[in-house]
């Protein structure tokens, strides 16, 4: 089972809301080796989106060399505190998981 | 340090095998957009090994260097597996913004989609294997623009 990402949504004073995210995933890259020698297969986060009350306010493709852990910050307009956003991730393997934050 | 090249054969493979695992039906059963709607890069953007190649599949083989856009990323990266990369931009109505860098094993990091009401601005973290410029394609209005800025790698970390 994939570990629940981390979403911070808040509003802040220049009327925006600000995101940070960590979505947790290995993110092998598929070059690396392992201790015997062998190649540790690709294994990355390929797709993401974030939706605020059902409405995509970002969304983004990962290849293979973003950072363990895809760390992420963004910024949008029209969110409210106590508004509820979800994460979706999907990896090359097709696994998948959705999280959710409030705006506070 | 694991050596990033020299097994290319194995990453082309894996990429393959993963590739098409049930995009689509996912979607459909997390009632999220229709796929359609999708307004990302083509995978195929992602395995481009020249810088051109991969402008060109992302359409701003011919953007220019903007001032408009700030990109800030260290001058030397102690650390090639953890590269923090912001970038900001007054240009209006920006739609894309694609980070790459230029001597990885492949070019293409990141592609985000900007809908109308998110600001362009994006803080995130990347791989780099060795010295070379961190490029950032933005499109804005229809058009492409970039930005690029040179991070000295002391360890690879692709």
């Amino acid at each position: 089972m994939s570990t629940p990402s981390k979403m911070r949504a808040s509003l802040k004073d220049g009327g925006y809301v600000e995101v940070r995210m960590l979505m947790y995933h290995e993110m092998e890259n598929g070059r690396r080796k392992d201790e015997a020698g062998n190649i540790v297969p690709a294994w990355h986060i390929t797709e993401f989106r974030v939706q605020h009350l059902g409405r995509t306010v970002l969304e983004g493709q990962f290849g293979t060399s973003v950072s363990k852990n895809p760390y992420l910050v963004f910024r949008f307009r029209g969110g409210n505190k106590g508004d509820k956003l979800s994460l979706w991730w999907q990896d090359n393997r097709g696994d998948s998981r959705v999280d959710d934050a409030v705006i506070d | 340090m694991h050596s990033c090249k020299d097994v290319d054969s194995g990453r082309r493979q894996a990429l393959k095998t993963g590739g098409g695992l049930g995009v689509l039906g996912l979607f459909a059963m997390l009632g999220l957009l229709p796929p359609s709607a999708f307004a990302g890069a083509d995978r195929k953007a992602f395995e481009h090994k020249t810088l051109n190649e991969a402008l060109d599949a992302l359409g701003g083989q011919i953007a220019g260097e903007n001032p408009l856009i700030t990109l800030t990323a260290p001058d030397v990266a102690e650390n090639g597996a953890l590269v923090p990369v912001t970038v900001e931009s007054t240009l209006a109505d920006v739609e894309q913004i694609s980070i790459l860098a230029d001597r990885n094993p492949t070019m293409l990091i990141a592609h985000y989609t900007l809908p109308k009401g998110t600001d362009p601005y994006l803080s995130t973290r990347i791989r780099m294997a060795e010295t070379s410029n961190v490029i950032v394609l933005v499109k804005a209005g229809g058009r492409f623009y970039r930005a690029s800025k040179q991070v000295k790698v002391t360890a690879g970390g692709c």
